[in-house]
This record gives C-alpha cells, structure tokens and sequence, in this order.
C-alpha cells in the first residue's frame, strides 16, 4: 500500500494568539512555526502502517510558502520517505488544497490518503471531505482507530455521542482525530536522514490549478473577553448568588 | 434567496442542533425549506414541520441514507443546492462529514462554524480555536455554510409546513456502516444541556467523577470534562468540552478542578454564568468565571450538592 500524507505548515499550537492592531490577521513575524498536530498524527500513522508491514512507501505533501519543506523535513524524520511541495505565496483555501491534492492523487497513485482533520489555524474541518469528494473515493473522517483488512479500510470515526465505525473501499481518504495516536519524537539520527531525502517542487500551474480565494477575509478581530466575577468564600454564598443574582438555579 | 437546512436527527429524533441553524438560515432571509435524510424517518419530517418560520419540508426516505455516510449524503445535497442560494447544517460532527464533499461536488468554497450573520453574503467565524473572530465574505453563487449552534437560539414552534418527498438517493457502494457505540447516560446531551458539570485533571480518578454525579443529579444537569481528564482515561472521549471537543453554551457551567487551559475556555467561553471551583486561586479558569470558589473540591462538591438538597 501507497499512503500519500498532507502536512500544513501553522503557528505553533503553543504561542499564544495576537491579532494586529490594523484587524487584517493575526501577528506571524517572528511567531514559531510547527506542523499542524493533527498532520502529526496522520504522518504517524502512516510510519505506523509502514512499520506493520500494511505500507511500503510515505510521501508527504505541503501546499504554501517556501518554508513549508522545514514541515516536509519533520515529516521524513518521523518517517516520510519523499516530499512534493506545491509552492504558494499565500496558503490556499481548503477547495484549491483539495483541487491540488486531487492532481498529485491522480499522479502519484496512492491507495490511501491521509490528512488531519483540521489545521489549528484556519479550523476549517473541510479538505479531506472535499478531495474524497473530488475522486469520488470512500472517506473515513475524525478517525481514532485505522485498520486495513482484506483489501478494505476498517475505520473507527469520533462522533457526537460516541464512535461509528465504517468500512471504506481502497482507495480512500481518512483524516485523523487527536487519538488516533501518539506522535513519536524523532530521533538524532532520523533528523539527519531528513535532510537527504527529496523534495520534488511544484507550482499550481504545473497542475492547472486555479487557487483564486473565494473567501475575503475583510477583517479579524479580537474575541470579546469575558470579565473575572468575584470569588465567593463558601458554598451558601454561592448558592445564593447562583438563586438571586445570576437566577440561573 | 432561499436557503436549504439539513436537519440533524437519528430517524427518530430531530436534534436541537437543527432548530438553532434554522435561526441561523432566518438571519439570513428568504424562505427556508428543511431537507430531512434519512430511513423511516417520516417522523422526524413531521417534526421538522412544525419549526416556525419554515416553508417547506423534503423528506429523502432511502436505506441509503440511513446512517448518513458522506458518500451517500454528499450527492443528495449537491443536487438540491441549484435550487437554493443558502445551504446550511449545524457545525456538529453529522454535517462536518458530508458538507465539505458535497461544497467540493458544486465548487464551493464551504464557510465553516459562523457565529454571526452580517449579510447575505458576508459571516464571522472563528478562527485560531476561537483566539480570534474572522469577518469572511463568500463569492460564490450557492454558500455552503456550517453553523456553531451555540451562537444562534433555537427557533421556535408552531409552524405547519407542507411536507414532499425529495429526489430519490443512490448507494455509492463505496463505504458501508459496521456499528455504533454511543455512550449511554440518563442524563442531558452536553451541548442541548441547560446546565453543566465538568471536571478536569483535578478530579484524581474517574471514580471520583461520582461526585459530580451527585451534583448533575440535583441541577438536572450533564457531566463534560476538560481534555487533561479525558486524556488521563477519567472518562470517555464524548465527555470533552473544548475545541478539539464539543462547544457548549449552558445557562450554568460549573467548572470543577480545571485549571482553564486556552483549549478548553474556546469550548465553555459563552456559557452564561461560569462557577469555578479550584484549589488554586491562580488558576486562569478564575479570570473568566462568575463566580469562583478557593478551595479543596473534594470538600466543596458534596457540600455544593447537601446545599442544593431541598
């Protein structure tokens, strides 16, 4: 099995959010990059399927600016074995991503396509969707469990309430939930093979790809905060605050 | 305009979710037509009809549909969206599976979780877990959007729309449902829940979630958890309020040894009125709650519950 993996090159989950004071976006000079975590899991599982005998090649796909092979290069010392980097001064939409993948799907030939569920900063939830939906490929969305059987995809799906399990025909698109897996940490050595692996780039226009946004962004704001209340010293207080003043009880 | 709502229900039921999104398509304008999809899901139909402010309701009654498999539900929706400017689901994990494949089959850039309505064509959406509000306008001919139930109220009853058949579905053959296991509890959904209860890493041990129990039991209320309790195997992974968990915006949310990571405010953040209970008075939790109590939670709790007795 050939597994093809999408990674999105975002701000680090850990540093904490500022939007510029003109409201055009969010501060990212000098703000540390990282892979989107739930990419992470995807390109974990797929080392997974590698290592059990279920894959025999990873290649790894970013779609963005030219520092997006730093994102390529964590996903081969985890355990990519190639890259292709589409490259874009802006990151496209979800759409244009999927039109993208969808070119280098039907190129590369995959038998599984992995992707995370979400990217951590646009939180849009749509580009394995759309590109199952464009190669008109079985999906296994918000997966916490992956288990290739007899020519089919056995996926267990995170949803509202629970967990559905599906059974998906090869070939197919699945995104990761946050427990499908724990990444590893790469190792020394790992990092330096990174380094020598390949890194085939691309533009939109070798696949014929329009990446025109349909979105506008016209501003981004700040969320309104939430004042601190008082702190209360015992619980008949409480209570009594909770019935008079707030009568939510 | 008119706008196309997917209702959101199990064949049975319809779900709350689905009332808040047609608040959502009423913000919009125009008429709102309800598309219910499912297997013997005549009486959800009938449901759907009686929301106030709704024109019409299609019901799509296919073995097919039954179990909502994206590529099953995915062409049904592309197929009626010609008819609408609007298509719209609630931002749930039903929706969130099928409306990007069905935004892909008509070329449409989907606008996901609005919060806000400015105009027919331009919403505000979160974006970085909610650190930041993005006001988007869409240029495309039919908008598919997903709608964070939370921010819009449930709309009202009373209504008695005419209800039709929709266009028959096909079988993709592609996926096939194997099982569900969805967590049984007498108590409330999290996200319809007027109040909540919710415990985080403090709580020590799953068995010690029985004091929270205790406590949902007298409020009527749901038990959620932060993702450090669900992470350390306390309970289940549909207890987890936040953003990688499930959004809610209770009249009460009573949060019980959280300390108030980012994660989990974005989830919690538009309750009504938060109680904190913490043993650590520095606990971020502290700077957004209502009310807040210092202290031991092993000592509050119960005492919180023997208060509520009467």
């Amino acid at each position: 099995m050939k597994v093809l993996v999408a990674v999105k090159r975002v701000i680090d989950f850990n540093v904490k959010i500022r939007v510029k004071s003109d409201g055009t976006g969010v501060e990212t000079a000098n703000v540390k990059m990282s892979m989107n975590p739930f990419d992470e899991i995807a390109i974990e599982e797929a080392v997974r399927l590698k290592e059990s005998g279920a894959a025999e090649e990873i290649v790894a796909v970013s779609i963005g600016v030219q520092q997006c092979q730093e994102t390529l290069r964590t996903a081969f010392a985890i355990g990519a074995d190639r890259g292709i980097l589409v490259v874009t001064e802006e990151p496209p939409e979800p759409l244009a991503v999927a039109k993208l993948l969808k070119a280098i799907v039907d190129e590369e030939k995959p038998d599984l396509v992995l992707l995370g569920k979400q990217a951590i900063d646009d939180d849009f939830n749509q580009t394995g969707q759309m590109l199952a939906g464009l190669l008109g490929w079985a999906q296994g969305a918000f997966a916490s469990k992956i288990v290739p059987a007899d020519g089919k995809i056995v996926v267990t799906r995170e949803v509202d309430g629970g967990l559905e399990t599906v059974s998906l025909d090869t070939p197919a698109v699945v995104t990761t939930d946050l427990r499908l897996n724990e990444p590893r940490y790469a190792s020394l050595p790992n990092i330096m093979k990174a380094k020598k692996k390949i890194i085939d780039q691309k533009t939109p226009a070798d696949y014929g790809v329009d990446t025109t946004p349909r979105l506008t962004t016209l501003s981004v704001a700040e969320p309104t905060k939430r004042e601190a209340g008082v702190k209360v010293d015992n619980v008949a207080e409480l209570v009594a605050k909770l019935r008079d003043e707030a009568g939510v009880i | 305009m008119a706008c196309l709502v997917i209702a959101e229900h199990d064949n049975a039921e319809l779900k709350p979710a689905t009332l808040h999104t047609v608040t959502a398509a009423a913000a919009i304008g125009g008429d709102i037509d309800v598309l219910v999809a499912g297997s013997g899901c005549g009486a959800v139909g009938e449901a759907a009809a009686q929301i106030a402010g709704v024109a019409r309701v299609l019901v799509a009654d296919d073995a097919a549909l039954e179990h909502h498999l994206a590529e099953n539900m995915a062409p049904l929706v592309a197929g009626l969206a010609s008819n609408y400017s609007h298509v719209l689901a609630p931002s749930t994990t039903f929706a969130k599976n099928f409306m990007p494949r069905a935004a892909a089959l008509i070329d449409a850039q989907q606008i996901s979780d609005i919060t806000e309505v400015i105009s027919p064509d331009t919403f505000v959406r979160p974006v970085y877990a909610g650190n930041a509000m993005a006001t988007v306008r869409s240029s495309d001919p039919v908008k598919l959007i997903t709608v964070r139930t939370t921010a819009f109220k449930v709309a009202e009853l009373g209504g008695a729309a005419p209800v039709e058949a929709a266009p028959a579905a096909a079988e993709s053959g592609l996926s096939g449902f194997v099982g569900r296991e969805l967590s049984k509890s007498e108590r409330p959904e999290l996200t319809s829940a007027r109040v909540i209860v919710s415990g985080g890493r403090g709580m020590q041990n799953g068995e010690n979630f029985a004091l929270l129990e205790a406590l949902a039991d007298k409020l009527g209320a749901a038990v959620g958890a932060s993702r450090a309790a669900v992470d350390a195997g306390f309970v289940p992974n549909d207890y987890q309020v936040g953003q990688t968990g499930k959004i809610v915006a209770p009249d009460l949310y009573i949060a019980v040894g959280i300390s108030g990571a980012i994660q989990h405010l974005a989830g919690m953040k538009d309750s009504k009125v938060i109680v904190a209970i913490n043993k650590d008075e520095d606990a971020p939790i502290f700077q957004i709650a209502d009310y807040g109590i210092v202290g031991d939670l092993f000592k509050v709790v119960p005492e919180l519950t023997e208060e509520l007795g009467d």
